[in-house]
């Protein structure tokens, strides 16, 4: 009795340290998720609906899901290939190239966009080109995209690397040396490995993509009905002095990034799960080699 | 061995042939064609922009209101880590997931509530302003803007490292005669400082380059609450865009700075862990468990 004491606080540093964290969280964090929904109800339901109809708002959330589509397969692939070279194999320079991988992590949003109309705006690099052959990158869905790809480049790979690291290289290798295709390897040995951590990867950077702002707003050049995402679309109606539109929309962008929240935990819980189950099985083989 | 294992995995060429020209033509290229870009003006001239009264006024409350965000989550950070690896209360699932959540609000977002929430009328400035305390429009609404954004950086650096301290350490501490605080003060805190201090540089990294969530709640005002990504797009939309490249350059240097020394932290604990392995090993070796 004495000893778990010893080791724990005195109840009043306790219940003080407990409201202190729990006050700062209600109020930067509970506080302004709650008043998102309050604000977009504040003029009762039938508003509320009324402002999400608006067409572009419905533009808005298309384009939106579409940025975010078209980014995953790319994230995916980048994720999976880089993943696969550092944490299965040894080669130089392989600290430089995970220093890299996290740069656009340190790059500001507004910069991330700034590079792109560098070098495809109609004074950039290649903006002559580009206008004499009537591609537009910048002020269109493909510089969001671009802006987008670079935003969310680290996402899916930082999350892969470290667990395809502890996994180790065994179960490939023993597939390899059975007769697999490195194709059926990968399709059956290490997908099935990783596939917590990717979709764990996937929802992180699905949700940066969708409620990107800084480096879309740079090269989107705010075109109604066209280029307007839905973080953006918050930003012209709450301009206009459309309280209840902003939050409507605003509303939209909360509940998704509580959906975030509870896919996230689920995943965690799961990924916690297999962990554990893999230990338990392995603790006994360990017992036996002593 | 590791030759060897080159020819028994496949793939390794493709994986990272793909990598390097991805990582190259969508983040590598751009950036060098920017500091590319900048160098048209010169080093003298990229100070000169730098150094101008706008540019310096926006740097200044850019870096001091990151700072002073960053120092706030450093605080309440370790106390809501501590409570939650260390206290048993309702609901902690859902607080401990609650706290991604400036991770997974899009930045427009928190921007527009907490203008509202601070505004003259809203939830809680209606109580501040007769305090004479202005949260919106004002350098102050910035600091909380980032507060908000880079919250869950040290609770999530933190929450792992305090959970790893043993327990036996700390009572070695009390039966030795160490009060609770002493054991906090001389056990407990440097353990956790190498952590505190990479949540601390990754919350202000990330405080340094955001733009969503401040405009909104900023005021915007040159000189007094311009953020320098704002005054970047600014200067974009006057076509002024080698100033902005100028300033960008900047910035960027500024970043990689900034994650230059939050890997160098990392290497730090990491290679603070590696000095206590040894002894962990021994201990596992003495309790009859194989490494």
């Amino acid at each position: 009795m004495k000893s778990t004491r010893a080791t724990q606080e005195p109840a009043w540093v306790r219940y003080g340290l407990l409201s202190v964290g729990l006050g700062f969280l209600f109020f930067f964090l509970g506080l302004p998720l709650v008043a998102v929904f309050v604000e977009a109800l504040a003029q009762g339901v039938p508003i509320y609906i009324e402002a999400l109809k608006e067409p572009e708002t419905a533009s808005a959330i298309g384009l939106t899901v579409g940025i975010a589509l078209a980014v995953l397969p790319f994230n995916i692939a980048f994720g999976v290939a880089a993943a696969w070279a550092i944490a299965k194999f040894e080669f130089r320079g392989k600290s430089l190239l995970i220093t890299l991988i996290d740069l656009p992590f340190a790059v500001s949003p507004v910069v991330a966009g700034l590079i792109f109309i560098l070098l495809f705006g109609s004074q950039g690099t290649f903006g002559n080109w580009l206008s004499e052959h009537d591609i537009k990158i910048i002020f269109a869905v493909p510089g969001m995209i671009l802006a987008t790809l670079f935003i969310t480049f680290p996402f899916i790979a930082r999350e892969l690397i470290p667990l395809m690291q502890a996994q180790g290289k065994d179960e490939e290798e023993a597939a390899v040396s059975l007769g697999a295709s490195g194709f059926q390897m990968f399709w059956r040995v290490t997908l099935p490995n990783i596939k917590w951590g990717l979709l764990y990867g996937v929802i992180l950077s699905n949700a940066r993509a969708m409620g990107e702002f800084g480096a879309v707003s740079v090269v989107s050049g705010h075109i109604r009905g066209e280029t307007n995402t839905l973080p953006l679309h918050v930003e012209i109606l709450y301009n206009e002095y459309n309280a209840i539109g902003a939050f409507a929309a605003a509303s939209i962008l909360a509940l998704l990034a509580l959906v975030t929240l509870v896919a996230k935990t689920i995943v965690e819980w799961r990924m916690k799960k297999e962990t554990d189950m893999l230990s338990a099985v392995l603790a006994p083989e360990k017992v036996g080699n002593t | 061995m590791a030759a060897k294992t080159h020819r028994v995995l496949p793939g390794f060429g493709l994986a990272l042939g793909y990598t390097l020209v991805y990582l190259s033509i969508l983040i590598l290229l751009p950036l060098g064609g920017m500091i590319l870009k900048a160098s048209e003006l010169g080093f003298g001239q990229i100070i000169d922009i730098a150094l101008g009264e706008r540019s310096l006024a926006a740097f200044r409350v850019t870096f001091g209101a990151s700072f002073l965000a960053a120092a706030i989550n450093a605080f309440f950070g370790l106390i809501v880590a501590w409570v939650l690896v260390r206290y048993p209360f309702p609901g902690k699932r859902f607080v401990d997931a609650l706290v991604d959540l400036p991770f997974a609000l899009p930045t427009a977002v928190a921007g527009i509530t907490l203008a509202t929430l601070y505004a003259g009328n809203g939830w809680l400035g209606q109580y501040l302003e007769p305090l004479g305390i202005q949260v919106a429009y004002t350098p102050l609404g910035i600091v909380f803007a980032l507060t908000f954004i880079t919250l869950p950086f040290v609770v999530r650096t933190l929450q792992p490292v305090i959970e790893d301290i043993e327990t036996e350490v700390e009572e070695a501490a009390a039966s030795l005669g160490a009060s609770r605080w002493q054991t906090f003060v001389k056990v407990i805190f440097p353990a956790i400082f190498p952590a505190l201090l990479t949540g601390f540089a990754l919350a202000f990294a990330r405080a340094v380059g955001e733009y969503g969530s401040v405009i909104f709640i900023a005021g915007n005002l040159p000189l007094v609450s311009e953020i320098t990504p704002l005054l970047i797009i600014s200067k974009l939309e006057q076509y002024d865009v080698l100033g902005a490249t100028a300033l960008a350059v900047v910035m960027l240097g500024l970043s990689f700075i900034l994650l230059l020394s939050v890997n160098l932290l990392q290497w730090w604990t990491a290679n603070r862990h590696k000095n206590n392995e040894p002894l962990e090993v021994a201990a596992a070796e003495a309790s009859g468990v194989a490494a």
